[in-house]
C-alpha cells in the first residue's frame, strides 16, 4: 500500500486503493484528512526501525500461548428462524443478497 | 509451433471430521439452507474461533502419506476479500506457517513414473455455497467453516491427462488415509487449476491462468484442454496471455474470463489474532504417524503374497481403498480367493460403473461374494446360474444359498435327468450328431447348448459334455 517514493524520500500511500480495497469511498477532501493520519502513522510505526532487531524473531501474537484446541464434537448451532431474523431478505431458508455477477 | 505446458493444481479437500474447523455445528451434507450455524461461521462480532484437535491431526496425515516436512510451528491467518460467501470479510487460511511443507505425489507417464512435487498442505475454512436466483442470489452458510485442506502443487504436469492422474493418485491417498469421503458430487473435493505455456526452447514459464469452478476430475480435464487450445490460438495469433482468473462452464465446455487477477497482498494477509500458534510435539506426531494406513503399493505387494493373485489383479484391487476392502473381506472367508477376485475385477465393476455407485453401496456383501463362490467350487450352480443369482442379490440383496433354494436354481447333477436331456437332444437334432461323428468336434457345443435351454440353465455342463461324447463315440 505504500506504492510510491515522492523526491523527498518520503514514502507515499495510496489512500484510494486503500479505500477501495476496503470499500469505503472517500471525497477528495477526506482522502486529503487520511493521507495526512495515515502517513502519521507509518512515521510513528517506524522508529522501531531505529533499534536492531536483527536478534528478534517476528512476532505473530502478543501473548506466549500455544495449542487452543477443542475436541471434535458437534452441538447444536442456532435455530434456522433465528439466524434467517438477521437476514436482510430471505429466500428459501437462505440469506438473499444482490444477484452476483461475475 | 509446439509448446511445452505447465499445469499446477491447488486441490481442496473436505476434512471429515464430525464437528466444523472453528466452531462444534455439524459438517454433515445436504441439511435445509442455514441448519449447521452459530455465531462463530456466521462471523457474528465477538465470537471466538477454537481449532478442531482432529483436523489437524488428519492433515498432518495426508502430509505424512506424501512424505511433506511437518511444521513444529505453525498459524493461521486472515485473508481480506469481499464475497458474499464469506459472512466475515476474511477466510481464515493459512499464509507462511502451513502444517505440511513439500512432499510428492507419483503417477504413471507413458509406463514410467513420474513425480509431482508437492509445494505445501495448509488448512484453511470452507466458505459458504451461492445460489443463484432470477434476480437474487441466495447464501446458505451451511459449508462455511469445514474444514478444508488444501494440497499446492508445483507446475509439474504437462497434459490434460497428467493433471487427472494426479487427481485420481491424490485421492486414492486421501480415502485410504480416511481423512475425506473425497465425495465429488458432494463438493469433498474440488480444484482451481493453473495452467501456461511456452514455445519450446524457453526456460521461463509463461504467463498462467487460474480456472476455478472444477467439480470434478473430468471437468479439470476438460476445462485444461480447452483452455491449452486457447492459449495456443491466442499466442499463434501474434497475442498475450492476460494472468486473469476464468471460469469453466460445464454446459458450453469453455473457460471465460472472471477478473484480472489480484495481487497477493491485495488479500491483507495477517496473523489470526484469535487463534494462537500451533506448536505440534514430535511425540505426538509420531504417535500420529503409527496410526497411517498400509499405503497402496504395500498392500498391493502384500494382496499378491496372501492371496496368490497375479499383480495385475492385485493392482487393480488397491486402486480404491475401500474395493480393497471388500476384496480382502470376500477373500479372508474364501478357499478360492483368485475366483473373488475375478468376480469383483468384472461383475461388480461392471455393475458399479453401470450403476454409477460406489462399493461401499453395494448390496452383495462380501460374505456373500464368498458364499457364491463356494456354490461354484462344489457344483451346486454352474456359472451361468451364479450370475443370475449375483444380479438378484445386486437388486435385493441377501444370501446366494437361500436364494438357490428359493428359485430351485441348484444345478442338476443327478445322472438320470442329464441322461434323459442328452439323449432328447440327440434324438432332435440328428444333424449335429451326424457332423460331430463327421469330425466336426464344434458340433458338440450346439447339443451341449440345447441341453442347458431344456434345463433352463441348470444342467451340470461338464457331465453334459462328458455324457454327450460318450454317447456319440459309438
Amino acid at each position: 500500500m505504500v506504492d510510491e517514493v515522492d523526491q523527498d524520500g518520503i514514502e507515499r500511500i495510496d489512500v484510494r486503493y486503500v479505500a477501495n480495497l476496503a470499500r469505503l469511498y472517500l471525497d477528495d477532501s477526506e482522502v486529503d484528512t487520511f493521507q495526512g493520519q495515515m502517513e502519521g502513522i507509518v512515521e510513528y510505526v517506524k522508529q522501531i526501525g531505529e533499534l536492531d532487531l536483527s536478534e528478534i524473531e517476528p512476532t505473530s501474537h502478543a501473548r506466549p500461548i500455544q495449542n487452543i484446541l477443542r475436541e471434535d464434537v458437534v452441538s447444536p448451532g442456532l435455530d434456522h428462524e433465528l439466524v434467517m431474523d438477521n437476514a436482510p431478505r430471505e429466500k428459501d431458508g437462505q440469506f438473499a443478497v444482490p444477484q452476483i455477477i461475475e | 509451433m509446439n509448446y511445452i505446458v505447465s499445469i499446477g493444481l491447488e486441490v481442496h479437500v473436505q476434512l471429515r471430521t464430525k464437528s466444523k474447523m472453528f466452531c462444534s455445528c455439524d459438517t454433515g451434507y445436504g441439511a435445509p439452507p442455514n441448519t449447521h450455524v452459530c455465531p462463530v461461521c456466521l462471523g457474528y462480532p465477538g465470537a471466538m474461533p477454537v481449532m478442531n484437535k482432529e483436523a489437524i491431526r488428519m492433515t498432518v496425515l495426508a502430509g505424512m502419506m506424501i512424505g511433506s516436512e511437518i511444521s513444529t510451528y505453525s498459524k493461521f491467518d486472515r485473508k481480506s476479500y469481499f464475497y458474499p460467501d464469506m459472512p466475515k470479510n476474511y477466510q481464515i487460511t493459512q499464509y507462511d506457517k502451513p502444517f505440511c511443507d513439500g512432499g510428492a505425489v507419483e503417477i504413471m507417464v507413458d509406463g514410467k513414473p513420474k513425480t509431482i512435487n508437492v509445494t505445501r498442505i495448509h488448512l484453511e475454512e470452507d466458505v459458504g455455497k451461492n445460489m443463484h436466483f432470477r434476480g437474487s442470489s441466495g447464501v446458505d452458510f451451511n459449508r462455511a467453516g469445514i474444514p478444508l485442506m488444501e494440497i499446492v502443487s508445483e507446475p509439474d504436469m504437462s497434459s490434460p491427462q497428467e493433471a487427472y492422474d494426479y487427481l485420481t493418485a491424490l485421492k486414492q491417498i486421501i480415502t485410504y488415509t480416511d481423512i475425506s469421503n473425497c465425495n465429488q458430487e458432494e463438493g469433498n473435493m474440488r480444484c482451481d487449476v493453473n495452467c501456461s505455456i511456452r514455445p519450446e526452447g524457453q526456460t521461463e514459464l509463461g504467463t498462467k491462468t487460474e480456472l476455478k469452478n472444477l467439480n470434478s476430475f473430468k471437468a479439470a480435464f476438460h476445462a485444461l484442454e480447452y483452455e491449452i487450445a486457447r492459449q495456443k490460438e491466442v499466442l499463434e495469433a501474434g497475442g498475450e496471455i492476460v494472468q486473469e482468473t476464468r471460469r469453466w462452464d460445464p454446459d458450453t465446455f469453455e473457460t471465460y474470463s472472471m477478473r484480472v487477477k489480484e495481487k497477493a497482498h491485495d488479500y491483507r494477509y495477517f496473523p489470526e489474532p484469535d487463534l494462537m500458534p500451533v506448536v505440534l510435539d514430535m511425540e505426538l506426531v509420531e504417535e500420529w504417524r503409527s496410526g497411517l494406513p498400509e499405503l497402496p503399493e504395500v498392500r498391493k505387494a502384500r494382496i499378491i503374497t496372501q492371496y496368490g493373485l497375479p499383480e495385475y489383479d492385485a493392482g487393480v484391487l488397491v486402486s480404491e481403498k475401500a474395493l480393497a476392502d471388500y476384496f480382502e473381506g470376500a477373500a479372508e472367508l474364501s478357499k478360492n480367493p483368485k475366483a473373488i477376485s475375478n468376480w469383483v475385477m468384472t461383475e461388480v465393476l461392471r455393475f458399479l460403473s453401470e450403476k454409477e455407485i460406489e462399493i461401499t453401496e453395494l448390496k452383495v456383501m462380501p460374505k456373500a461374494l464368498s458364499e457364491l463362490v463356494s456354490l461354484v467350487d462344489d457344483k451346486t450352480i454352474n456359472m451361468t446360474t451364479a450370475k443370475e443369482v449375483f444380479a438378484i442379490m445386486c437388486e435385493k440383496g441377501g444370501e446366494p444359498a437361500g436364494i438357490v433354494k428359493e428359485q430351485g436354481l441348484a444345478q442338476v447333477s443327478d445322472d438320470g435327468v442329464i441322461d434323459a436331456f442328452v439323449k432328447q437332444a440327440m434324438a432332435e437334432n440328428p444333424k449335429s450328431v451326424e457332423d460331430y461323428k463327421g469330425g466336426n468336434k464344434a458340433a458338440v457345443q450346439f447339443l451341449v447348448g440345447q441341453v442347458m435351454r431344456m434345463s433352463k440353465g441348470k444342467a451340470n455342463p461338464q457331465m453334459v459334455v462328458g455324457l454327450l461324447m460318450d454317447l456319440m463315440k459309438g
